[in-house]
């Protein structure tokens, strides 16, 4: 695939997004950006699809709040019903405002974990990995953007990408 | 600015109209003496079935009662008369009971509905010190706004003092602890009697009224400055009144719940309740800001108001649904866990007579809200947020309902004439208010510091 790339470097997250709107009305096409922290409002400037993270999350959720309830059910109600408070102990509905909680809990922990979980694998993200994160800087205070450099002419393109504002360019060709 | 459109005033004087109409005969309707009573009891009777099935209940009671002392022939003659004796005394006593749940109908619906508009514009006034005191730079657009919606806070509250005045007077049995024969009897309640008594009340009432009026009144006359001023004085001397504000409001909103909600049932007690009022009053307002904002951007009033302060507000309703939810939960669950006879009655007479409503509204106010505006895109489209609002509107009327209604009518409740007329009567007084202060002032706080920032807000 295309082999050779340039990467441009910016201080500051302002100049970046203003840099990716201009980089993109000019056709130039995006590879990756690295930076520090998220920057707001970069993924619809980059033109990027929307996540469907929040789809999975909620989805989750409702596995949590079924697995709740199967939970107490059969711990408290079938299999080892205890009586706690005087509470009706042979009866889901009469005892489900104690499991309110756990219902609660358990909906908020599934949601969340199996949401991390599921954004490290759309990531490619796991223990030991390597980083693919080319300049350590991009670690503290700088922003970096991957732009694609095969078939185009490189010096027009670095010109371009000083008058974005970047401070820095790169030209990587990786065979 | 804005102009009342003829229409919109036309709709709220009928309103307000017919709302009294059907509350002067409401007013009518209801029995002024025992005879009423067993006549309309008589008229129930014949078409109401779940009532005959109790009756056949109690009959099986007093039937198994007779056998038990059946051993004893003698003293079961004696029994027996003794039993009519006192069936008649707890007949008429019952009577009695349900004259005075029937008399106190009207008045308590007006005072739901009086307290449901009043609590809306003072969930406002308390948002809108809010953004002050946080100093948004989100909501400067919708200030106008919200001045516009606490305007309601005045009249309103003259209202709900004047209610309680003539609840003072007698005029109505709303607060039992007014009156002094049932203090005399009830040593709860005269334990209390240094805190509830009703000089006290009204001084206490007048105290949080006044403040209230007090603090909206500069709050909106120094925002209406700073439209003309060079400078951004008013802007921070807003910002220390919002902050003043905010802690007055805070401890007064508590007191109020506990005096005009809480102590409709003297007996009983919750810690929780002055918060559990103020999500609601909150909900109520934000919601409210929303329709209006959303209503007055359909008819071009708002340029400058975008989808993302709507998302913003969406977001506030979903937040605080579901904060009401949390409290309402709370306060349930730690009273039935611990069962304790003295808290566990308000859950009981909820439960038993409230049932639909009291479960209902935790579909209206947390259920139905929660999965509307669960998706992050739906928080922008107008119409699913107007449907929301009006569920929640709808689900925090039934909670006002549920907070007030069992312990001035108990079992004798539905929603009937004077509800509905009360609950159009105070719409209309509303709609008119807070149109009408619209007009007072360019809808857009163009001396605010945050305006820009504001008007180019997007998410």
């Amino acid at each position: 695939m295309a082999s050779k790339v340039i990467h441009a470097i910016y201080n500051d997250d302002d100049v970046l997004l203003l840099a990716v709107k201009q980089v993109r009305e000019a056709r130039y096409h995006i590879g990756e950006i690295y930076t520090p922290f998220p920057v707001h409002g970069l993924d619809k400037a980059m033109g990027l699809a929307p996540t469907r993270l929040a789809i999975t999350s909620f989805l989750y959720g409702v596995v949590g709040f079924v697995v709740s309830i199967w939970m107490m059910n059969f711990m408290m109600i079938e299999d080892w019903p205890q009586d706690i408070g005087g509470k009706p102990s042979f009866s889901f509905l009469q005892n489900m405002p104690a499991f309110v909680p756990i219902m609660f809990e358990l909906t908020v922990f599934f949601a969340a974990h199996l949401m991390v979980i599921t954004f490290y694998m759309r990531s490619k993200l796991w223990p030991f990995k390597t980083a693919e994160n080319p300049d350590v800087r991009t670690t503290d205070d700088k922003f970096l953007m991957e732009v694609d450099a095969a078939n185009l002419n490189v010096d027009d393109l670095s010109d371009f990408l000083y008058k974005t504002g970047a401070s820095e360019i790169k030209i990587i060709d990786n065979k | 600015m804005y102009t009342l459109s003829s229409k919109l005033k036309l709709t709220a004087i009928i309103f307000v109209i017919v709302g009294a109409i059907g509350l002067v005969i409401g007013f009518l309707q209801a029995p002024s003496d025992l005879d009423d009573v067993r006549e309309m009891m008589a008229a129930e009777e014949h078409h109401a079935d779940p009532a005959e099935s109790t009756m056949v209940e109690a009959d099986f009671a007093k039937a198994e009662h007779g056998m038990l002392l059946d051993d004893e022939p003698g003293r079961n003659v004696e029994e027996k008369e003794d039993q009519a004796a006192e069936a008649g005394s707890h007949d008429t006593e019952h009577l009695e009971h349900k004259l005075h749940q029937l008399q106190n109908k009207p008045w308590a619906a007006v005072y739901v509905a009086a307290f449901f508009f009043f609590m809306i514009s003072l969930g406002v006034l308390a948002f809108y010190a809010v953004q002050y005191a946080a100093q948004a730079g989100w909501s400067p657009v919708l200030f106008r706004v919200m001045e516009a919606i606490t305007a309601y806070l005045v009249p309103g509250g003259i209202i709900l003092f004047v209610l309680l005045v003539l609840s003072g007077m007698h005029m109505n049995h709303l607060f039992i602890w007014m009156d002094p024969e049932v203090v005399e009897n009830d040593a709860i309640i005269r334990n209390k009697s240094s805190y509830l008594n009703l000089p006290f009340f009204l001084i206490r009432a007048a105290i949080y009224l006044g403040g209230w009026f007090i603090f909206r009144h500069f709050l909106v006359r120094n925002s209406r400055r700073l439209d003309e001023a060079s400078d951004n004085y008013y802007f921070k001397k807003n910002f220390k009144l919002a902050a003043g504000f905010l802690v007055f409001f805070i401890v007064s909103e508590s007191m109020m719940s506990w005096d005009w909600i809480m102590s409709l049932d003297p007996h009983w007690f919750s810690t929780l309740f002055g918060w559990y009022v103020f999500a609601s009053l909150f909900v109520s307002g934000i919601t409210v800001i929303a329709l209006i904002s959303i209503y007055l951007k359909s008819r071009g009033y708002l340029p400058f108001v975008n989808d993302s302060h709507i998302h913003d507000l969406a977001k506030f309703m979903f937040g605080m649904s579901i904060f009401w939810t949390y409290l309402w939960f709370s306060q349930f669950m730690l009273i039935w866990y611990s069962n304790i006879p003295e808290e566990v009655v308000y859950f009981i007479s909820r439960i038993e007579n409230y049932s639909l409503p009291f479960f209902g509204m935790v579909g209206l106010n947390f259920i139905f809200p929660l999965l509307m505006l669960m998706n992050s895109d739906y928080k922008r489209v107008n119409w699913f947020v107007v449907l929301t609002g009006i569920v929640i509107l709808v689900g925090h009327y039934v909670n006002v309902f549920v907070m007030i209604m069992p312990s001035t009518v108990g079992e004798s409740w539905f929603i009937g004439l004077p509800e509905i007329s009360a609950v159009l009567l105070f719409a209309g007084l509303f709609i008119f208010v807070v149109f009408n202060a619209l007009t007072k002032a360019p809808l857009l706080a163009k001396r605010n510091p945050f305006i820009k920032e504001s008007e180019h807000f997007h998410y």
